[in-house]
């Protein structure tokens, strides 16, 4: 891991420069190509991740939707299914993140010691935490595709912009798959790990993903915008409603913030936790 | 509760209490370490659920151009009933899924209890036992704070606690007979929750009336159980409904419940008697 062999592949990107180099000895693919054969067994729950987002948006889109009716937004008023619809995109990334990244992971560190083999062989911490990162966003990036395919299909999408609301998607999961990676690695009991998900659920349900900040007084709203998930509704809600303006960079760099923090706090986590 | 343990391993004098009762002592006795975070999780998720849908999601319906097939009351009313009733069916099968199959594969407490002169269908019964009595304590807390919020209809609304919990329980009797037929932990129980309870919680009309969805699929609501609990539950925290419908419903969960809990001691004496 320490190899001068490995110094030119290290030089490569910015990423690389943020976190500890000597943890990374450029073998990230093989964690993926152990994630794949261990997937194999279990396609049906990931298909079934597929299905949840879509079960929401019929219910909630169309059947609660018809009692609504439109959604006044900055672009005027929008199709109720039309406005949670990115909302919905923005929290399956979430939780598709949130889920591989902490109780996934906590489960390989604690009891299956998975982690523990893999740094007997040639790879570094940094490897692992990438490797878990990467698997996870493939995952959710099929998601992503797939739901704003029905999206289109359903005729939900107001503007070419949405094109980019994928590899928004995935940054959007990648800020939280490091956050929730960097937490999981300070918890020790999956009693705590419970306190992870209690979170999620206040988050998603005030982060603007049913109904718009302005049903809140001004000081709930100000509470509502520190949220993360609140600035991935925003960013993947301003593309698919073709709301776009350079505010949405300001949403875009909370999330480098959560990459950046989250990245570094979980490798140098996963080193103490397994290389001392 | 500790001491009427004592009989369970006392061969030379049979305990007096019947095996059921041993064995929803013994699951309540485990619990009890947990029960302050489940409280508080029992008070707090309630409070979310009623703020953010029954008033900021409520702002919008009770706006929009469909507000007046909610029968005439503000949509955190119409939806109070409904939540207490999901909670209850989200956590019965969540508490017969991995927890039931633990006691049979990780920590295999349900194979000691056999060996003793507890019978597997006391084995059952009590599991199901503690099981309503974790429904009953979660949904007398929804109740409360659904009462503070001031959506909880007259003294009839009470009746909503023993509705949600034979909702909550007809279902996750079916899946405590699963959890006794696995042998690996595998995907079962994924599948069961993303394909039966998550699109069941969202078209029984608990959201909105289910004459909002498309004739072709509102059969779904009908064999739904979910369904059958919410019009219960409106019935009495509401008074809608006529009391032919009412039983309609009582009967549909009696014997769903009941057919789910012969299937249930099958599996679990099929397991365990070998």
């Amino acid at each position: 891991m320490t190899g001068a062999t490995l110094q030119p592949q290290v030089r490569t990107t910015l990423l690389l420069r943020i976190v500890p180099l000597h943890l990374y000895a450029g073998r990230t693919h093989v964690i993926l190509e152990r994630s794949l054969l261990a997937y194999q067994r279990s396609w049906l729950v990931v298909l079934t991740g597929f299905f949840e987002p879509v079960f929401y948006l019929l219910a909630m889109g169309q059947g609660l939707g018809s009692l609504i009716g439109q959604v006044s937004t900055v672009a005027g008023p929008v199709a109720y299914a039309a406005y949670i619809a990115p909302g919905l995109l923005a929290t399956s990334a979430m939780n598709g993140a949130i889920f591989d990244s902490t109780i996934n992971v906590f489960f390989k560190l604690k009891y299956a010691k998975l982690y523990d083999g893999m740094l007997a062989a040639s790879l570094g911490p940094v490897d692992v935490a990438l490797g878990e990162i990467v698997w996870s966003l493939i995952r959710g990036g099929l998601y992503s595709v797939a739901f704003v395919l029905v999206m289109l299909v359903m005729g939900l999408l107001a503007s070419w912009w949405a094109l980019l609301a994928v590899p928004v998607a995935l940054i959007v999961a990648f800020g939280f798959a490091a956050v929730g990676m960097a937490i999981t690695t300070f918890m020790k009991t999956f009693q705590q790990m419970d306190w992870i998900t209690t979170a999620l659920l206040p988050m998603f349900l005030f982060s603007t993903t049913f109904y718009p900040l302005g049903v809140y007084p001004r000081a709930v709203q100000i509470l509502v915008e520190c949220l993360p998930l609140y600035h991935g509704i925003e960013l993947i809600r301003g593309l698919c409603l073709g709301l776009v303006s350079p505010g949405l960079f300001l949403h875009l760099l909370y999330f480098a913030g959560m990459i950046g923090v989250g990245v570094t706090v979980a490798s140098r986590r996963l080193e103490r936790l397994l290389l001392r | 509760m500790a001491p009427t343990l004592r009989p369970l391993v006392t061969e030379a004098s049979p305990s007096r209490t019947s095996g059921t009762v041993l064995v929803w002592q013994y699951l309540m006795l485990v619990w009890r370490r947990s029960a302050l975070s489940t409280v508080i999780a029992g008070i707090v998720t309630p409070l979310l659920y009623l703020l953010a849908l029954g008033f900021g999601l409520g702002t919008l319906v009770n706006s929009g151009p469909g507000a007046a097939s909610l029968g005439g009351v503000s949509y955190v009313k119409y939806l109070a009933p409904a939540l207490v009733t999901a909670a209850a069916l989200q956590a019965g099968v969540g508490e017969a899924a991995y927890p039931v199959y633990s006691r049979f594969k990780w920590s295999r407490v349900f194979w000691g209890i056999s060996s003793t002169p507890v019978s597997t269908a006391q084995i059952t019964n009590g599991q199901l036992l503690f099981l309503a009595t974790r429904l009953a304590i979660g949904s007398a807390l929804y109740y409360v704070v659904v009462l503070v919020f001031g959506a909880a209809g007259g003294w009839a609304g009470l009746l909503v606690i023993p509705i949600a919990v034979l909702t909550g329980a007809s279902c996750a009797v079916w899946v405590m007979a699963l959890a006794g037929r696995m042998r690996r932990e595998g995907t079962a129980f994924n599948v069961v929750f993303r394909f039966v309870v998550v699109p069941m919680t969202l078209f029984s009309g608990s959201f909105f009336p289910i004459e909002r969805m498309p004739g072709a699929i509102r059969w779904l609501a009908y064999i739904s159980p979910l369904w059958h609990g919410n019009e219960l539950a409106r019935a009495a925290m509401l008074g809608t409904g006529s009391g032919l419908a009412v039983l309609g419903h009582l009967v549909f969960l009696v014997v769903l419940g009941g057919a789910g809990l012969v299937t249930a001691r099958h599996a679990f004496s099929t397991r365990l008697i070998v």
